[in-house]
Formats: C-alpha cells, structure tokens, sequence
C-alpha cells in the first residue's frame, strides 16, 4: 500500500528495500505484532501470578496446604506419572516401526496416531463413559465385579492416556524419517544386535526431539481438565486433579487458593518453554544436521 | 505366515524388531483410540436415524453448535491476519526481544486450559485488569460470546505462526530479489510472489487452529457465562447432557460436532491442494 503509486524506477531509492519493507512500515508491523502477543500471551500468564501473591505469600502457601489441594496434587503426579511412561513407550515403538520400515498402510497409521489431536477432550472423556460408565458397555460386568473405573483414578488415567496419546509419536516419527535408517543397517552389518542398535544408535540421534515430546506429553497431562472432567466425578480429595481442584476453588470464590494451585501448573508450562527453547538455542547446530536440511 | 507374504506387505530389511514394533503400536492404538472411539459410533447407531434428528435439530444442540463453529471460524480468521504478521516479524526482523518472543508462541500448548480460563477471566470480567476499562464504555467481554473468542484466539494462534515459520524461514530470498530487479514494488512482489508459498500453510494452521477451538472445553467455561442459546458451547452441552445421564443425547451431539469437524477439514484439505496446483509452487 506504501509503494503503489511510485513508479519501478523510483521505488528503491536503497538496493535493501528490494527484499524487505520500509522502516516505517517495519516500525509498525513489529509493534503490531508485540502488542498482539503481549496482551493475547503475556497478560494471562503474567496475571496468574499476581492474583496468586494479591494477599501476600502467607496466603499463597495457605491456600496450597489444603487437605484436597494436597491430595489433588498428588493424583495430578501419579495420573502423569503412569500415562508419560505408557505414552512415552508407545512413541518409540510406533516410530521405530514407521521411519525405520516400510510397509502398506504407513500412512493410513501415522493418521490414526493423530486422531485424539482432532477429538474435542470433552469427547475424549465421554467416549470413556460409554464404555465402563454405570449405563456403559463394560458397567454392569464392573459393577458385578466391583471395579470402579469412571468416577475413579483408573479413569482418569485412561482419559489422559488418551488426550497425550501422540505427543511423543507425533515428535519423533518426522525426525526418524528424515535421519533414514543408513545408520542402523551399518550397526546390524557390524554385527550389532537389536537392542544395541537402538539404544546405541536411534536413541541418541533422537534424544532432544524425546525430551521435547516427554515434556509437552507431561504438560498436558498434568493440565488435562476437559476429559478429565467428564470421568473424575469430582470427588474431593478422591477423584480431584489439579485443574479439577482449580475450577472447585474458583466456583466457591477462593480466588487466592485457585490462582495458587494455578500459579503450579503455570511455572511446568514456564519451564516446559524454558527448556525446549535451550534445546532449540544450545542444539540449533546439531538438531539442524539431524534433520539434513 | 510364510515368507513371501511377509515380504508383501513389508519391504525386507536387515533392521531387526518390525513385527514386535508395529505388534505393539496397532495393540496399544486398538485399545486406547480405536476401539473406545468405535463405541461412540456404536451408540450413534443404535440411536436411529428418528431419535438423532430429534436430538440434532433440538434448538438448544443448534445454537450450541452453532456458537461453537461460528466463534472458532471467527477466532481462526483473527488468528491468520495476527499469526501472519507475527510470523512475518519474527521471521524477517531483527529486534530486542525477537527470541523471547519467539519462544513464548508456544505457552498456549504449554499452559493447561484451565489455568488459561481463569486467567482471562480475571482479565475481562466487569471488575477486571482490562474489563474495568471496559464497562464504562458499555462493552461486556466475559460472560458473553466476546469471552468466548478471546479465550479461542488464545488458544489457536500457535498452530498458525509453527505452521507458518518454517515455510516463510526456508523461503528463497532471491526470487524476491528477481521480483524487484524485473520492477515489481515491495507490496507487489509479497502479493504475487511470497503470499503464493504462504497461503498453503495458512490454510493448514488454519484448520489446526479450528479443529482445536471447535473441541475447546477448559478456557472457555470459565470465561462464557454459559447461558443457554447464548455462549453455551456444544462440548459444554454433551457434558450438560452427561450429567442428565442422557448419554444419546451426549453421544449424538459428540457425533455430529465429530462430523462437522471432518466435512470442515475435508474443505480446507480440498482448499489446500487446489491453491497449491493453482499457484505452482510445490
């Protein structure tokens, strides 16, 4: 809009305009584009914390020392602590056997590993309820054999399973594939086994994009409050994970103990960020050669 | 299986572990996503077609669904215009800042929805950060539909800027540079010859951003109000619905948000391939 008008001989008075923008319309792009993500991004987060401190740091660890604050925190550990590891296994096999083979329906399986990105989390749960609810599938056989799964932690654990599903497969497939599998078939040549080849070869070729996945798998597990919501039931101290225990301090105006319980979930997502972007600052070079680009 | 119908369906090679690898994934993929999703459409079915219409043209499941795809497109569209801006800043200028920035794009993955929805919410409620500027001028944001985009364009501009960056980043400088030197003027050279590359993968964040503030539960809630016919959306209703213990009810408005996500992301697909035959750039 700038330019229109001027004609071709006189549009660049300096050779650098012919493949960047005038200072002043570079000027206004980038204070669009700061305060665009200082208020969209940086005021939320920003906000937890200072509602979280409002009446001092008394407060702030009261609210914290709940009995079923507590409690919530340590489901979120155990809730995350099974589906990481569960989610984290599966990951390596489906990219082993996805970058490193091929073989019919690749591509049909690597969009299944993506479905639960496209399910609403409130789906996630719901499907859950259907099969072992009270009215579900699976009920009245878990009601005979008094096995609780909905309103219950293995519940919980199946929804997250299921909402962290593809953090790790969906991080490792695209690198795997671009590393090819030259290095692999030199180690088996050379006569290394199975195991060795994998732990000694695919394993350290992958371990920053591992880290990335275990970590954003972690967050959102330890953050899942759609799903959850669905099969926990709310029962506190019992069924209660930390976003769960966040809206229930909310609902009943404890304002200072939910932006607490949140200021946690907060800091994970700070140092979620904070270690990726030293993987990406220190690594740049190496995970560059790795993708081979 | 014998040996040549193995060798069909997987090419041979010397790396060991194939059968235990993919044994693996298909039993755990089955069993977590496969089979559980199955039962929704199970249930669907079993409904009939008289009871799912009823269920599906239920004035309350209309306007749900009607304000859940109508504010996630919207919250989409904003999202383009700002995450291509963004994008483009992050990209080809230099300034203090650029890299914290940069690495902040990803906190909406990062920050759990929950924590997110009462966070805007104590920005734009009435009494509010932002909200009490707010009132004055007559302008209401949370409890209303207002609420519900800014917590969706929160939520949506990652998928555009890391769909974006990466194609931008790997853009050739020279062709621009030919552009120029053949007398096109900057906003020429950026309509006709970056935009082209660029329109693909803004189609896809696009999608990806719409997909995701379609299903969107955890920031909304808080900051909607939730009033039925107004910002009532359609997963908060299967919930509603669940808690009734209607679960036809829940699993048909499941279905067809399920349905109208695909035919969705089936059009931006169709979209994508069409610009990018159009445009020739490959």
């Amino acid at each position: 809009m700038v330019d229109a008008g001027i004609p071709a001989s006189d549009a660049f008075p300096r050779p650098d305009l012919a493949t960047t923008e005038r200072r002043g319309v570079r000027v206004l792009l980038i204070a669009i584009a700061v305060a665009f993500l200082l208020f969209f991004l940086l005021l939320p987060l920003v906000t937890v914390f200072v509602e979280a401190f409002r009446y001092g740091v008394g407060v702030y660890f009261a609210g914290l020392s709940d009995g079923d604050t507590l409690a919530s925190i340590k489901l979120t550990l155990v809730v995350a602590a099974v589906s990481v590891p569960a989610n984290l296994v599966f990951g390596l096999a489906a990219s082993w056997a996805i970058a490193k083979f091929e073989f019919k329906g690749k591509s049909v399986l690597t969009t299944l590993i993506d479905l639960p990105f496209s399910v609403s989390p409130v789906t996630s749960g719901l499907i859950y309820v259907l099969l072992f609810g009270a009215q579900g599938y699976f009920g009245p056989w878990l009601e005979v054999h008094h096995v609780h799964i909905i309103f219950a932690v293995p519940g919980i654990v199946l929804a997250t399973v299921f909402v962290t599903f593809p953090f790790v497969a969906r991080e490792l497939i695209p690198l795997m594939q671009e590393q090819g599998t030259r290095e692999e078939e030199a180690a088996v040549s050379l006569g290394a086994g199975g195991v060795t080849t994998f732990l000694r070869i695919t394993l350290p070729n992958v371990k920053w994009a591992l880290l990335y996945g275990v970590l954003l798998c972690n967050a959102r597990a330890m953050g899942e409050f759609g799903a959850v919501s669905v099969v926990s039931g709310h029962i506190r101290g019992l069924t209660d994970t930390m976003p769960l225990q966040i809206e229930i301090l909310y609902n009943d105006y404890s304002y200072s103990a939910a932006f607490a319980v949140a200021s946690l979930l907060a800091l994970l997502a700070l140092v979620t960020l904070a270690v990726k972007t030293l993987l990406e600052w220190r690594f740049a070079g190496e995970i560059a050669a790795q993708r081979r680009h | 299986m014998s040996r040549s119908l193995a060798t069909t369906f997987v090419k041979p090679s010397v790396i060991p572990g194939f059968g235990l690898a993919l044994g693996f994934t298909l039993t755990y993929l089955s069993l977590i996503v496969l089979f559980p999703l199955a039962t929704l459409v199970l249930k669907t079915t079993s409904l009939g077609w008289a009871d799912f219409w009823k269920i599906a043209l239920d004035p309350r499941t209309l306007a749900a669904l009607r304000i859940s795809f109508g504010i996630s497109l919207l919250a989409a569209a904003i999202n383009a215009v700002f995450g291509l801006i963004v994008t483009w800043v992050l990209v080809r200028y230099e300034f203090p800042g650029r890299k914290l920035l940069d690495a902040f794009i990803d906190l909406p993955f990062a920050l759990p929805t929950a924590v997110a929805g009462i966070a805007l919410t104590a920005i734009y409620a009435p009494k509010g950060w932002v909200g009490k500027f707010l009132a004055p001028l007559g302008i209401k944001i949370a409890y209303t539909p207002l609420g519900i985009l800014i917590a969706l364009v929160f939520i949506g501009l990652p998928f555009i800027v890391r769909t974006l960056q990466p194609v931008l980043e790997d853009l050739d400088r020279e062709v621009e540079e030919a552009s120029a030197t053949l007398g096109a003027h900057r906003l020429q050279t950026i309509l006709w010859v970056v935009m082209p590359a660029l329109i693909p993968p803004l189609l896809t964040g696009f999608a990806l951003a719409l997909a995701r503030a379609v299903g969107e539960y955890g920031s909304v809630v808080f900051i909607a109000g939730n009033i039925p016919y107004v910002s009532e959306i359609a997963p908060l209703l299967i919930i509603i619905r669940l808690q009734e213990f209607n679960y036809a009810g829940a699993t048909a408005i499941a279905t067809i948000m399920l349905a109208i996500s695909f035919v969705l992301l089936l059009a931006i697909n169709l979209l994508q391939t069409w610009t990018r035959r159009r445009l020739g750039n490959g």
